[in-house]
């Protein structure tokens, strides 16, 4: 298990290399370092976790040096490798390297490519020291450092103020989490008196019933501790409330938002609760709150998504709600279903996000889909990509036969609960459904507006800038000319304005196809290790809780509740196909007879507008007040001003030079000192 | 190293170098000062290449009686002074960088009044006689005064006039409070009075005597407002040091004389300390927020750092009282460096507005790198130094007050949010002016100054054990001296009992599997 060393340090060390000797090395060998060191990387991770599949796969850790003595606090870095790690590991480095790869022909014009490359991989080995974590403080060093990367890849287009913006309102609000995530592990300190995984897990059953203070109040301590540390992956994982940041980060370059903000950063928070499964089975309040956040975070981000025409933000938006998904399995207590999905999840939305970058690089970066339309015969490969990753998402299969990745997974989730029988758990079950069904919309209208109906991409400034690449016309910014409405194509532009789409080169197409086969073969190939109810036992060996019991129930629920998702999944297909092929004035009625609730959703739910009011807006009104008001007004005029003005020297004391009062200052110094000596000596 | 008396010549060797500043040229004096402080920094690691971690509490003891029974010149170490010691020989080599082009006009005074600091701020960290602490703690402000009074900026003169009304208050206090210490115990000799017993009553007034020098000299809210002046008006290399060390040594006073000496008024004080501490997180980072000078900003967000180390301290326990030590070095480092940061493009364009600036990454790459690595390291990213004092002060924090806790964490949030400001309006988007936009990078000698800063800063946050091992056994010294005074905390977590608290979960399970069949 030593190429866990080589797994981790190789994307520092390719990261380092392209980074600090990108100029000297040139574009070509900072690309291929980088993507070298992920694909070997890959390579050797996947022979980890297939030894896990199998069964001859241990728990190992292995110790790489001493990081953080204080008394009882005893903090290594070391790398920890299980069953749980090692599905994280595969999903990294494959997602990564193809996302390095694909990254060589989506960025080959930016002048900037070491330093994205370089970035790129920082952030993949800041994602490995997160998930081979054997402490809470080095899981909070990966968590910290895959906001770092995300920081700059998001702002990596930094002469835009948008992508700024954006790149500091993730940083900010998942500091936000981190404030909850630190005070979780200042906690769990507190109560086990140790910061590592296994110790606390080990202990975590002991304190079942015991009660502890927190700020004035007298609360449940597990369920403290799992809340607090429940609000660092609500941060990391943008669920409701703080999930804000996410829609935003599609400011980044597309690849990234495929690598960090769908396949890979925004799960670690299901990670974290995974992986300290045993503890928060020690707290039904903090759990149900789990399930409760995730299922309305799932509900929330899949009606905004209903109404997006941003391509990446519907995107980004579905990966909110699915994360959800994930979230509300782990809550009912089905860790091996809410990891599975997140396996699945990353391939299949890696694949939609790459391809949307596909259609975008195609479209002369055109992200808005009301000037797409018609696309599958310009640009069939990604066509057939996004088709198959949205017939994963959607969980597209018959039952017994054979389905889609989303399949499998999203039919675990639903089952489990189901067969928890708890309130949530029946509550997660309905609600989920509907979700379902919403992602179902959502995700073939995305397709339909794509790839189907017809070409309207003339009214596009940015294909009208490509068509006319001298032309300096002043053309209307399409985004606010139509922000507020969704659905304007009730007067569809129309026309291709002479552009024609190419497909996009091997480079971005061969991570498609891979991405595609994962989002066939994952749900269908994987099933039984994640879910199945001894083969999973087997699998997970005892790195997240297996209930084998919840897992038993789920696979003995009703045929209706089996066929439910695909069920809700073809009225989905339906709608979509009635509003966006069949007649396409369908939407502008809808609009039209939902007025305001159409346009809160096209606001986000107001979560913007609010935060605004509430706190960034007093943040620097306060600021200003405390920095004019309480310093100069008050402090200082009460204290130095105040004070020269009672002894009547103020002005002359400023008036006259520093070495007036320096001189006067030395010499009390001085008498002061004589007049102790003196005393000291005389006595 | 026996015999050596490497303490006195560690003084002794920036005051000879002042001496002669004043009779060469301007070219002279920056070299001999170069010299006299690279010496030093050489002096201070062979220090550091000696001392034992696990060897007596003082190390390297000198004594030369001067004649009276309460002033004698008695020096020696334990690991805190040590490393506050290497902080400051690290820093002042490359504040003599520093000002090597930026100060034109009387540089052999200037170079003087450096090195006469450099000697005092030593001084004060292997003082062991209470009143030669004194002397070099209110000496060592002098050339400071000096520093910002000639060579300062515009207002200069409304700060040292700030500065000087802040000290000489806390500084009178002070020497009252000392007089009677010596009258009380009998003794002047520093590691004496650590261990005596004062009567709580008299501590509590001793207490607030020291309270109000080091609250100053931290400086702690509301008593702050002279920094920000005194740092916007300072030349780089004096804000460098006032903030690398002269802000350290409030700390290194609270937990060289309030914590041994007053622990029972400490514990008495600490909801005073606390609240004070939670003020300034959130109260001056939300000035820091809306700054638009440079300067002002990071001034700032030094008051809100070091009210971590506040918070640290008075923890009474290990986590906190180390983190806030760390804090102390890192801070020193980091801020420095970022006070370097804001002297290389003040230099070039001899104006801190941070709306003068912007895009700074594109045609100052290697500038905008460290400058990034420095933000992350104030913003307490893992990986740098900022990240091991600041989590293990507010983990101390947590474990007396999870309040404190609270408003201490608050930090991280606001933290980020006023640097990642800072640094988009000076790295990012598009440069504002002409000049902004044609700045040539960091030359070889500014690569100079950050780089090693850059290096330690990593060091610290990767591999902070060669930092923390030295100190190890002086806090576990303090912490037994001043064990009985602790507070117990307001967490409290009762033994759990799970055999009262049913499987609720898995029952429910049960029965939902079995509802399920």
């Amino acid at each position: 298990m030593q190429s866990i060393i080589l797994i981790v340090f190789l994307p520092l060390i390719a990261a380092i290399v392209a980074g600090l000797g990108g100029r000297a090395i040139g574009n070509t060998a900072a690309k291929a370092v980088t993507t070298g060191a992920l694909f070997v990387s890959a390579a050797l991770s996947w022979p980890i976790f297939l030894s896990f599949l199998n069964g001859s796969g241990h728990e190992t850790v292995v110790p790489v040096l001493d990081w953080i003595r204080s008394g009882d606090l005893q903090v290594d870095w070391a790398l920890r490798v299980d069953a749980l790690t090692a599905v994280m590991l595969v999903v990294v480095t494959t997602v990564s390297s193809l996302v390095h790869l694909y990254s060589w022909g989506y960025m080959a014009e930016d002048p900037g490519q070491p330093r994205f490359f370089a970035y790129l991989s920082l952030f993949t080995f800041a994602m490995l020291m997160l998930v081979t974590a054997d402490s809470l403080i080095q899981m909070f060093f990966g968590w910290e450092g895959v906001g770092l990367a995300s920081y700059l890849l998001i702002g990596f287009w930094y002469h835009k103020p948008s992508a700024n913006a954006a790149a500091i309102k993730a940083f900010v609000v998942n500091r936000v989490g981190d404030f909850g995530f630190s005070l979780g592990i200042f906690g769990t300190f507190l109560v086990f008196g140790t910061v590592s995984i296994p110790a606390i897990l080990a202990a975590a059953p002991g304190m079942a019933g015991s009660t502890i203070g927190f700020a004035g109040m007298r609360v449940d301590t597990i369920t403290l501790l799992c809340l607090l540390l429940f609000v660092g992956a609500m941060g990391k994982s943008a669920q409701l409330g703080l999930h804000t940041w996410l829609p935003d980060a599609m400011e980044g370059p597309t690849p990234v938002s495929a690598l960090i903000h769908a396949a890979t950063m925004v799960t670690a928070g299901v990670f974290m609760v995974c992986r300290l499964s045993p503890m928060f089975e020690q707290s039904e309040t903090a759990l149900n709150v789990i399930t409760y956040v995730g299922l309305a975070t799932a509900l929330f981000a899949a009606t905004v998504a209903l109404v997006q025409n941003d391509i990446k933000r519907v995107i980004a938006y579905s990966t909110c709600s699915q994360l959800g998904f994930m979230f509300f399995a782990a809550g009912v207590g089905a860790y091996g279903a809410a990891m599975f999905h997140l396996f699945t999840h990353a391939f299949f939305k890696a694949l939609l996000f790459l391809g949307a970058g596909s259609v975008i690089h195609a479209m002369h970066h055109e992200q808005d889909m009301r000037y797409y339309g018609a696309l599958r015969r310009d640009i069939p490969l990604t066509f057939w990509a996004m088709l198959i990753g949205t017939l994963a998402i959607t969980g597209v299969g018959i039952y017994g036969v054979f389905g889609f990745a989303g399949f499998y997974s999203k039919d675990a989730i639903l089952e489990s609960a189901y067969a928890a029988g708890t309130v949530p758990g029946n509550i997660a079950f309905w609600v989920g459904a509907f979700t379902a069904l919403l992602t179902s919309f959502y995700s073939w209208r995305l397709i339909f507006l794509t790839f189907f109906g017809d070409a309207r991409w003339g009214a596009s400034e940015h294909i009208q800038h490509a068509v006319h690449a001298h032309d300096d016309g002043h053309h209307a910014d399409p985004a606010g000319e139509h922000g507020d409405s969704a659905h304007s194509t009730a007067t569809p532009p129309t026309g291709t304005a002479g552009y024609h789409p190419h497909e996009s080169p091997w480079t971005m197409l061969v991570p498609l196809a891979l991405l595609g086969l994962g989002a066939v073969f994952a749900g269908w190939a994987f099933y039984y290790p994640f879910f199945g109810t001894e083969e999973g036992a087997r699998f997970w060996a005892g790195s997240l809780v297996h209930d084998e019991h919840l897992v038993h129930a789920a696979h003995e629920t009703p045929l209706w509740v089996k066929l439910t998702p695909a069920f809700v999944m073809l009225i989905g297909l339906a709608l979509a196909w009635n509003n966006y092929i069949r007649s396409p004035g369908a939407p502008a009625q809808v609009v039209a007879a939902t007025g305001p609730i159409h346009n809160f959703l096209m606001r986000k739910w107001y979560f913007d507008e609010i935060y605004d009011a509430l706190l960034v807006r007093p943040a620097i009104w306060f600021g200003r007040l405390f920095w004019h008001g309480g310093d100069e007004r008050i402090i200082d005029r009460f204290g130095p001003h105040g004070a020269a003005a009672a002894v009547g020297v103020g002005n002359r004391m400023t008036a006259r030079l520093q070495s007036g009062y320096l001189n006067s200052y030395a010499l009390i110094m001085l008498l002061g000192l004589v007049a102790a000596a003196t005393w000291a000596m005389t006595r | 190293m026996e015999g050596f008396p490497i303490l006195t010549v560690l003084i002794a060797v920036p005051l000879l170098a002042a001496l002669a500043c004043l009779f060469v040229r301007a070219e002279g004096a920056r070299w001999t000062a170069l010299g006299a402080t690279l010496l030093n920094l050489a002096l201070g690691v062979l220090l550091w290449a000696n001392y034992q971690p696990g060897g007596p509490q003082w190390q390297f003891q000198e004594e030369v009686r001067l004649g009276g029974d309460y002033l004698n010149w008695q020096l020696g170490i334990d690991g805190i002074a040590l490393m506050l010691i290497l902080l400051s020989v690290f820093l002042m080599p490359i504040c003599i960088g520093a000002s090597w082009r930026a100060i034109e006009r009387r540089v052999p005074e200037y170079m003087a009044a450096f090195l006469l600091m450099e000697a005092l701020m030593i001084g004060v960290f292997a003082a062991q006689d209470l009143l030669l602490f004194y002397i070099f703690f209110e000496g060592g402000l002098i050339p400071m005064y000096l520093i910002i009074g000639i060579w300062g900026g515009a207002e200069r003169i409304k700060a040292s006039y700030k500065f000087f009304l802040y000290t000489l208050f806390g500084s009178v206090l002070m020497l009252i409070a000392m007089l009677v210490m010596i009258g009380e115990a009998g003794t002047g000799y520093i590691p004496a009075l650590m261990a005596y017993d004062f009567a709580p009553g008299l501590q509590t007034w001793l207490w607030l005597a020291f309270f109000a020098s080091f609250a100053v000299k931290m400086p702690m809210w509301p008593v702050h407002t002279w920094l920000p002046d005194a740092h916007v008006q300072a030349p780089t290399a004096g804000s460098v040091i006032l903030a690398g060390v002269l802000l350290k040594m409030g700390g290194y006073g609270f937990i060289r004389f309030s914590l041994p000496m007053f622990p029972e008024a400490s514990n008495q004080f600490l909801p005073l300390v606390f609240i004070l501490s939670s003020v300034a997180i959130v109260y001056t980072s939300l000035v820091a927020l809306v700054q638009r000078d440079m300067k002002k900003l990071i001034a700032y967000s030094s008051v809100a750092h070091m009210a971590f180390v506040t918070f640290g301290l008075f923890a009474f326990n290990r986590q906190g009282i180390e983190g806030a030590l760390i804090v102390m070095l890192s801070h020193g480092l980091v801020s420095g460096a970022l006070f370097l940061c804001v002297g290389v493009i003040y230099d070039r364009m001899h104006t801190r507005e941070i709306e003068r600036y912007g895009g700074l990454a594109n045609n100052m790459p290697g500038y905008a790198l460290l400058f990034l690595l420095f933000t992350m390291a104030a913003v307490g990213l893992p990986g740098t130094s900022g990240f091991v004092g600041e989590f293990l002060a507010m983990m101390g924090t947590y474990a007396v007050s999870t309040w404190g806790a609270i408003f201490a964490t608050t930090g991280i949030i606001l933290g980020a949010a006023y640097m990642l400001y800072l640094y988009w309006r000076i790295s990012y988007g598009a440069a504002r002016t002409e000049e902004a936009r044609t700045m040539p990078d960091l030359n070889r000698r500014e690569w100079a100054l950050l780089a090693p800063i850059a290096a330690v800063v990593l060091w610290m946050g990767i591999y902070p054990e060669s930092f923390m091992a030295p100190m190890r056994k002086d806090v576990g010294l303090l912490l037994a001296r001043i064990e009985r005074a602790a507070p117990a905390g307001d967490s409290r977590p009762t033994p759990g009992n799970p055999a009262a608290a049913a499987p609720a979960h898995a029952a429910a399970a049960h029965g939902g599997a079995e509802a399920a069949h």
